[in-house]
């Protein structure tokens, strides 16, 4: 944590979930828990959201819009799947309209379990998240400074193939 | 007369917790008519009787809505009690009368704090949550859970409060009490506050009644309705009337609500003084043959219960119909001819759960 050089903004969406694990997570960002304190801030505007939380399963009714959520927001990106809903379907996993776990639709990386899932759990999957996402901008970092130079390196390889073969 | 447009609303919005779209169509600022269309959450849980038996489906139900989760089960495992005629000891009543008071509170102070939020007044929705987690700790300390705790069976209760829980839940209220007082006043008696909200979204008595609305904010309009009046529970012994106000506009039903939080630390307090001692769980025999129907005061309103059995151990039919599907009319009559900058308050004002809404 003593790393974190970046203030990841937080989306949160509400899947199919029966509201339990939706509370907590606004409760987590009140004083009590108070998870702002570790550098996050929640957002309503997916297009500036650096990390999603995802509470509840998929239907086929909202998967089109936690796609659209998904695609909106800007890369690099973390997706943490809240309560066992968003986990795997939960309790609700064999209801007709319950697709399955969010990871159905959009890849997701930390996986929080609980019914509902309690703030200190939703707390520690924050925090992994913002790991996670220093440490993805930081390879986004050093693939875009390295961009102009691999492709130096490349073309000097590809023309020292050529000399080769043009020697044999 | 202006151009008419039509605004999409939802289903991710800043102000909603939850997802709930709505088609305005506007002309200029003004509302002319709005269109709900639901189905973002709906699970389909009524189904699952097909596949979880009588008592496993108590821990269903209760998530068909994480705030009125106890609530739920409880109605739920009524309508059993009631088709199997069994006599549900009295602790167990008392008991379930706290905890369903104490979530009552927490519900009404949640509320309270996406209000302030929707109007941006962000530090006194921060406040009214800190108070809120007082409730919590209350409903961890006897339950073992904050928002989903399963202390509901068919026949009576799981867990007995001893002498010591229910003196701490008696200090506790006190100070929760002290603290809800203090941000009454801002509440209420803000002038910025009430500017923003007197005098929106105004329903008569005769227009709540004839959309059928429910609960605070059928109250909130002059409709003394309340299905604590039935007298289940420990309501029979409690002494009990309804909160109303007859201004029926957004302000009206920040009061009822605030006011509630009040009857219901009092409610709480003479249960209290009066439970009695015994069993908290009744013997259950056979399997339930019959149909009932349960009708139950929850935060956000009544809520009705249909479950049909045939002495099977899986339950022929379950029907949930909750307070916010009962509102929704409600709330598309205010949404016409308002600001555009309203609709979140108004959206806000009929408390939606839309979770328990599409089940
Ligand atoms: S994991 Fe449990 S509490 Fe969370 S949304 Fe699902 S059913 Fe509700």
């Amino acid at each position: 944590m003593s790393m974190v050089k970046k203030s990841p903004w937080v989306l949160h969406y509400d899947g199919s979930s029966c509201n339990g694990c939706d509370i907590e997570v606004l409760a987590c960002l009140t004083p009590v828990y108070d998870a702002e304190r570790f550098g996050i801030i929640n957002t309503g505007d997916p297009m500036q959201a650096d990390i999603l939380l995802l509470t509840g399963g998929i239907n086929s009714q909202n998967q089109a819009v936690v796609k659209q959520l998904y695609d909106q927001m800007p890369r690099p990106k973390v997706v943490v799947a809240i309560g066992v809903c968003a986990c795997t379907g939960g309790v609700f996993k064999e209801c007709y309209n319950i697709i399955g776990g969010a990871d159905t639709t959009v890849p997701v990386d930390i996986y929080v379990p609980g019914c509902a899932a309690r703030p200190q759990a939703i707390i520690d999957g924050i925090v992994q998240a913002i790991d996670l996402f220093q440490k993805r901008s930081d390879e986004h970092e050093l693939l875009m400074k390295n961009k102009g130079k691999k492709a130096d390196l490349k073309t000097k390889e590809n023309n020292n193939s050529s000399d080769k073969g043009n020697e044999a | 007369m202006g151009k008419r447009s039509i605004i999409p609303y939802g289903p991710q919005h800043p102000v909603l917790p939850e997802p709930i779209h709505l088609d305005l169509v506007v002309e200029d600022e003004r509302i002319i008519e709005a269109i709900p269309s639901i189905g973002f959450v709906h699970r389909g849980l009524e189904s699952l009787i097909t596949k979880k038996d009588y008592n496993a489906m108590v821990y269903v139900v209760e998530r068909t809505c994480g705030i009125c989760s106890f609530m739920h089960g409880m109605t739920y495992c009524e309508g059993i009690e009631q088709i199997m005629n069994i006599e549900v000891p009295g602790r167990a009543m008392y008991l379930r009368t706290i905890w369903g008071e104490m979530s009552r509170i927490h519900s009404h102070l949640l509320w309270l704090g996406l209000l302030a939020d929707g109007y941006g007044f962000e530090s006194l929705f921060y406040q009214t949550w800190r108070i809120r987690e007082k409730v919590l700790d209350i409903f961890e300390a006897t339950t073992g859970g904050r928002v989903i705790f399963s202390v509901n069976k068919v026949g009576g209760c799981i867990r007995d409060m001893n002498q010591d829980k229910l003196n701490m839940i008696l200090r506790e209220l006190d100070d929760i009490e002290k603290k809800v007082k203090e941000i009454q006043k801002t509440f209420l008696f803000d002038y910025s506050v009430q500017s923003r909200l007197k005098g929106i979204g105004i329903l008569t008595k005769e227009q709540v009644h004839d959309l059928s609305c429910v609960g605070p904010f059928a109250r909130a309009s002059g409709l003394d309705m309340d299905m604590r009046y039935l007298g289940k529970d420990a309501y029979k012994d409690l002494e009990f009337h309804a909160i109303t106000s007859n201004d029926g506009d957004c302000y009206a039903r920040c009061e009822v609500r605030v006011r509630e939080i009040f009857q219901s630390i009092d409610l709480i307090r003479e249960a209290i003084g009066k439970i009695p001692d015994g069993e908290i769980d009744a013997p259950v025999k056979g399997l339930p043959n019959g149909e009932t129907f349960m009708r139950v005061e929850q935060p956000r309103g009544e809520a009705i219960y249909y479950i049909k059995t045939s002495g099977k151990a899986f339950v022929d039919r379950l029907r949930i119909r909750t307070p916010t599907f009962a509102n929704l009319p409600g709330l598309c009559e205010t949404l016409k001819g308002a600001n555009l900058a309203d609709v979140g308050l108004l959206v806000l004002s009929i408390d939606p759960c839309i979770s328990c809404t599409e089940r």
